[in-house]
């Protein structure tokens, strides 16, 4: 019997499509704030991961912007070995539950997946659905998976900024040995993952886990401290071998119409840092942060943050939430898993609408929205089909809330005590060059700061970018120098 | 880790002065700027302007009056209790001129805020001259302080138990009328006050700044709660304040933005009274 143990034989799942995961029902779901996908157990992610069919050229891996190990995490999962498949996802991403839900897979590792062939009815792996469970089978079996943590290097680190950038950032550069401190203006830490996406798509104990794995890595966080205002970036940059700016997004965008002042009107910012980050939704019993009573809402957009809104509107029941948006369906830019969803839930789309003048109700609130009708003509700039006023055709909907959802220039706070660092003059976007570098040496900046708004899980590429050219700027001196080192400079900044 | 408290003083009934820890705020705050505090974990964050500091101390002075939940909450922590959170400094600081002449016209509690534009202003060689109005006499503050600092200080009383009887911007006519050149104002108070105080000044063509108290959430130039109009124009009082040009300020939308919550803060420190009877009732002695 000295005989090593053979290795089993992958049997292969030949499902053409997603094994399906579980999830709330429309109809009870928007009587609460709990999560809408309620996950796999551990037989359905084994399942899962069996379709992976381990084929040659691995282009999820490439399709990942953090390039997780997905085969050979997916590998392992389906041999049950879920503490070795969230090693493997952990040397590379350490917040899979939090990637498994917001990343939009369907845009990169699973877009390229081999097994995905719409024609032919296939879908591809379920690579999100399956590191949402292993983040989640972490939390449940309560296991610090600490990923291997390189000698000390002696260097000081200040990110500044806990949102997804940032949080990405810390992790990587602990790794690397670096002494690391993560500042944040706000009393909770996440950046948007806490006051902007809802409880039903990312649960707070969840984000509040990440980084208190984080903290037993040896990250320091210091909440409640605007940098900026509490500290120069200068004596920052003094105080700290190199600093990251990760501060993200900042003032929200209004349509410039009539009435936006009025009481009712929210940017989507204020909506969901009332509901989220505030936890409005219990006032008055466990939050002291109003959020009025919603009687017709209409929410004005038609992204993530819309739908975010939409269906956070939705679940403060109220008899009806409107979505308005100017252009066609084709157009909308969230993803279409959150449009779904949304539809589900019963919000009332109303495509190819353009606001024209909030009416007030005779007491200085919200009475209802005015609305040109439109339709879609000649393509503009963007390739999109611009679209055009129906004339004499204008739709007024009653309602006593509007959120506007348009989107937001980057955080104001860092930047204007700074002016010396250099700024696109029109965006108010920090300049970097293509390993993230500021005009400043010793700091990168990446995130919404930079982009001017996209997506969590391209903020967390850039902070994992950044951190790469940030320990090669701390022990080389320079952060281009790639020699011996298979980092990549920045992908595709918009 | 909360900031701790090390001084409490009531300055009125229903107005305390706190006097907090909080080094990097003591080091750097300036006249004009203001913190975010929450006094527990399921707090809202309210904005309070900085009274106050010490940098040698690492201190800094808060003065609040208890209108709300969250007011009457902080109201009864004491020294060596720990404010939950408190973030700053925040906004942008007061414009401080050299060598002209300004006049500091407060209400209220706005007063805890003349304090340190005064000390500011007299720093910088300015005739300083303080309107402090109030409603009676037991609820003027800061007398003393700013008395201490400006070279003229004016006491307003509307029921005219103290000082002068009327309203600031009675005095501050007068002011106009002896010929006093007054190169500039600076107003902070009730909306109504400070509305009033620019209407006074603008036909004299006095610039004047206007301290604005919007609602806000975040503080920290995120969720636009705190938006005002300011020559025709949408303005972000948390960055872009939290003073703009007075002349400039579309008081009567402030007024009705503030007011859009009010039913739900009402409610809030009701429900709060009652848990607070319902508590001291539970503690009484049984009767057998």
């Amino acid at each position: 019997m000295n005989d090593t143990p053979k290795k089993p034989k992958k049997v292969l799942n030949k499902a053409k499509t997603k094994t399906p995961m579980r999830e709330q029902a429309p109809m009870d779901r928007i009587m609460n704030f709990e999560e809408v996908p309620l996950g796999y157990n551990e037989v359905e992610a084994q399942q899962e991961a069996l379709r992976c069919i381990d084929c040659k050229n691995k282009p999820c891996i490439e399709g990942c912007p953090v390039g997780i190990d997905i085969p050979a995490f997916l590998n392992l999962v389906g041999q049950k070995d879920f503490e070795g498949a969230l090693k493997k996802i952990k040397e590379k991403n350490f917040l899979p539950a939090i990637c498994g839900r917001v990343c939009p897979q369907e845009d990169q590792c699973e877009m390229v997946c081999t097994l995905n062939k719409p024609d032919k009815g296939r879908e591809p792996g379920g690579v999100g659905r399956v590191e949402r469970f292993l983040g989640d089978y972490a939390v449940e079996h309560n296991l610090d998976i600490m990923p291997d943590i390189a000698a000390k290097t002696g260097k000081t680190v200040a990110i500044i900024g806990s949102g997804p950038a940032g949080l990405t950032a810390a992790s990587d550069m602990i790794q690397k040995g670096h002494d690391v401190t993560v500042f944040e203006a706000l009393h909770k830490p996440g950046g948007v993952l806490f006051y902007g996406i809802p409880q039903f798509r990312l649960p707070k104990e969840i984000l509040l886990r990440e980084v208190s794995g984080l903290e037993k890595m040896g990250v320091k966080f210091v909440m409640n401290y605007p940098v900026g205002k509490a500290e120069s970036l200068d004596s920052v940059r003094d105080r700290f071998d190199v600093v990251f700016i990760a501060t993200g997004a900042g003032l929200p965008w209004f349509l410039g119409i009539p009435g936006e002042n009025l009481n009712g009107v929210y940017s989507a910012n204020e909506f969901l840092t009332r509901v989220n980050l505030m936890g409005g939704y219990k006032f008055p019993n466990g939050s002291d942060t109003p959020v009025k009573k919603i009687k017709r809402i209409a929410v004005i957009g038609a992204g993530n943050t819309a739908m975010d809104s939409a269906r956070t509107a939705k679940r403060l029941q109220p008899e009806v939430v409107y979505l308005v948006y100017r252009r066609s369906r084709l157009e909308m830019p969230a993803r279409i898993e959150e449009i779904h969803h949304a539809e589900e839930e019963g919000i009332d789309f109303n495509l190819l609408h353009s606001p024209i003048e909030i009416i007030d109700d005779g007491k200085g609130a919200v009475g209802a929205i005015l609305c040109q009708e439109m339709e879609l003509g000649e393509p503009d700039d963007s390739g999109r089909r611009r679209p055009v006023p129906i004339e004499g055709k204008v739709r007024e909907f009653a309602v006593d809330t509007v959120v506007i959802a348009i989107g937001q220039g980057p955080n104001p706070l860092l930047s204007a005590d700074c002016p010396e660092l250099e700024r696109n003059e029109r965006k108010g976007t920090i300049v970097i060059n293509d390993v993230m570098q500021t005009s400043f040496e010793n700091v990168f900046a990446g995130g919404d700061i930079v982009t001017g708004g996209a997506t969590v899980i391209l903020a967390m590429g850039q902070g994992r970018v950044a951190a790469d050219a940030m320990h090669r700027y701390l022990m080389t001196g320079n952060p281009q120098d790639t020699e011996g080192d298979q980092s990549e400079v920045c992908p595709n900044l918009t | 880790m909360g900031n701790k408290i090390v001084y409490v003083k009531e300055l009125a009934p229903l107005t305390k002065l706190f006097e907090v820890e909080a080094p990097h705020i003591a080091e750097r705050g300036k006249a004009g700027q203001f913190i975010i505090l929450r006094v527990n974990d399921e707090g809202e964050r309210i904005p309070l302007t900085i009274a106050n500091r010490n940098p040698e101390k690492g201190t800094i002075t808060l003065v609040f009056q208890e209108v709300g939940k969250t007011t009457e909450m902080l109201g009864l922590m004491d020294v060596g209790d720990e404010i939950h959170d408190l973030a700053g400094p925040l906004g942008k600081a007061t414009d401080i001129p050299e060598g002209k002449t300004v006049v500091c016209v407060g209400g209220g509690i706005g007063n805890a805020v003349v304090w340190p534009q005064v000390q500011a202003l007299k720093a910088a060689g300015n005739r300083v001259v303080a309107i402090l109005g109030a409603r009676t006499k037991d609820l003027l503050i800061l007398e003393e302080e700013v008395t201490a600092l400006a070279d003229l200080t004016i006491v307003t009383t509307d029921d005219g138990s103290y000082g002068r009887k009327g309203m600031v911007t009675h005095a501050l006519v007068d002011l106009i009328d002896e010929g006093e050149t007054i190169d500039e104002v600076i107003t902070i108070g009730p909306v109504v006050m400070m509305k009033f105080v620019c209407k006074t000044t603008e036909p004299f063509g006095i610039p004047t700044q206007a301290s604005l108290n919007p609602l806000m959430v975040d503080g920290t130039g995120m969720c636009g709660a705190c938006r005002v109009t300011v020559d025709g124009k949408t303005r972000f009082a948390c960055v872009e304040g939290p003073e703009f040009n007075g002349h400039q300020v579309d008081f009567d939308e402030l007024i009705t933005r503030l007011a859009y919550y009010q039913p739900e803060e009402r409610s809030s420190l009701e429900d709060y009274h009652r848990c607070r009877m319902e508590e001291a009732a539970d503690n009484l002695p049984s009767n057998q």
